[in-house]
């Protein structure tokens, strides 16, 4: 679904790379989580990955064909919600639709009405982003990153400003929403633990510049719970990670 | 039930003060010529009604409206050109900032000389005193819009002209706004320093008419009324911008 080849990038102006000949490669239908320290480069990834950042060299392809052909090949959700303010929640779900193009305004509001359902939030389409809770952003964001038609997801730490128990029940919360749309997820979070708990995969950046990821897959099977994280070989498991971060601080 | 405040009441007490010593200073010194008294400007402007709302107050509100108008359409387009074009900008930015530094109202008695007595040497003015906020703060509003949503526009695959009716033009308003709220007074007062300095009729004309009478109350009254029709449009201004923003603070 998302395949980074030989991929290597520098900011102008800055002797190192951040990334240096960088391959990896999400599959299809999977939850991938990226995790590392902060400055790490890890959101350079996605930049690349969602086109607003061209690499120097190496090829980075999205369903098998290169994103410099392409158009709209994901859907990127960022850390704050941006959600416009200007906006009701249903006018800012119709914003993706309205860039796309070629919908009627029947078929727009059938959509929008369908994914405020699948995500909570019927009642809202009418109200302000700011009448919304923290949590209710967020998913009024996700609802619009769905809603940009794609299939991969790159959700940038969506519920890092958000209080511990909000955090909590989204990740829950996310993890039914991925069951159930079956869309390609690529998380980026700095938080172990939120990593273990939604992917089937967690990918370490551990060294800068990046020249690999290192692949480390969850041995836990759905569903998915809080007590599951509770698990020894999972603990084990997050010690270890937590010890691969901790290297580079 | 416990009363509301009315929020305005401190401001308007304080004015009423004001006038109260303005009143008492005006009888002591009784010289009308010099320091004429709040209720003999109030007389004056009733006494010179007709002249004043019939052939002044138009003859100023039209400098005002033109000029307000060439200065909105002058600085959202000159913002709106910076904002394209990086090159624009740095050649244009400066030297609007520059232009601040002229003296206007040295200059208008040249404008005179160029227009001669017609509203246009009046606009020249009221222009020159207005587009320079306007210029500024649209300008601010286009550039404090978050480059987080504009790229968040680009991975929707919004192009530029998308980008900016979607996005920045909703995100400038606020700021458009606030700038027509300084332009406002500004260009009344533009206007009538315009007047004043060379004209056949106008509010600013009348005031200098007056002094030149040694007609105390009679140069005060059309400026009462200058304030008054500031204040009375920048009321209207706040009216609209609160039913089109919505969402302002957010």
């Amino acid at each position: 679904m998302l395949r980074f080849e030989d991929v290597t990038f520098r900011y102008e102006g800055e002797g190192a790379p951040m990334l240096e000949g960088l391959s990896f490669h999400v599959a299809r239908g999977e939850f991938v989580s990226l995790i590392g320290a902060s400055g790490c480069g890890k959101s350079t990834i996605f930049r690349l990955a969602s086109g607003l950042l061209q690499p120097a060299s190496g090829k980075i392809c999205a369903g098998g064909t290169d994103i410099a052909q392409q158009k709209r090949w994901c859907g990127y959700m960022p850390q704050s919600d941006l959600l416009f303010p200007w906006r009701t929640v249903g006018q800012n779900l119709r914003l993706p639709l309205e860039i796309r193009g070629g919908f009627t305004a029947e078929e727009m509001e059938d959509q929008i009405t369908d994914t405020l359902k699948t995500v909570g939030l019927a009642d809202c389409r009418d109200k302000r982003p700011g009448e919304l809770s923290g949590g209710m952003r967020q998913r009024a964001a996700f609802a619009r990153t769905l809603l940009t038609g794609s299939d991969l997801l790159l959700l940038d730490e969506p519920f890092s400003a958000l209080d511990f128990l909000t955090r909590v029940s989204m990740r829950e919360w996310l993890l039914d929403q991925w069951e159930r749309s079956g869309k390609t997820i690529l998380f980026i979070t700095h938080d172990v633990e939120e990593a273990l708990f939604l992917s089937g995969r967690v990918l370490v950046a551990a060294q800068r510049p990046i020249r690999e990821l290192q692949s480390v897959p969850v041995p836990l099977s759905a569903p998915r719970t809080m007590e599951s994280l509770a698990a020894p070989e999972i603990q084990q498991l997050k010690n270890h990670l937590i010890g691969l971060l901790r290297k580079q601080v | 039930m416990k009363k509301r405040k009315n929020p305005y009441l401190p401001s308007a007490l304080l004015v009423a003060l004001f006038l109260i010593i303005w009143q008492a200073a005006a009888m002591g010194m009784n010289a009308a010529y010099i320091l004429p008294s709040p209720v003999q400007v109030l007389q004056r402007l009733w006494e010179l009604r007709v002249p004043l709302f019939t052939a002044h107050l138009p003859a100023t509100m039209g400098v005002t409206l033109i000029g307000l108008g060439l200065s909105l359409a002058l600085g959202v387009g000159l913002a709106l050109l910076m904002d394209v074009s990086p090159t624009a900008e740095k050649a244009l930015y400066p030297l609007i900032v520059a232009s601040q530094t002229i003296p206007t109202t040295a200059l208008a008695p040249l404008f005179v000389l160029w227009f001669g007595y017609t509203i246009w040497s009046k606009v020249l003015v009221t222009v020159l005193m207005t587009f320079f906020p306007i210029v500024i703060t649209v300008f601010d509003g286009f550039r404090a819009v978050k480059t987080d949503m504009i790229d968040l526009m680009t991975t929707f695959g919004a192009g530029k002209w998308q980008i900016f009716r979607k996005l920045k033009l909703p995100a400038a308003m606020p700021y458009f706004f606030s700038a027509l709220k300084m332009a406002v007074p500004l260009s009344i007062i533009g206007a009538a320093i315009g007047e004043w300095l060379g004209a056949q009729e106008g509010l600013g004309y009348f005031s200098r008419r007056m002094m030149t009478q040694l007609d105390g109350a009679g140069v005060f009254a059309p400026i009462l009324l200058l304030s008054v029709v500031a204040m009375l449009l920048v009321g209207v201004v706040s009216l609209i911008e609160k039913r089109v923003i919505k969402w302002r603070g957010e």
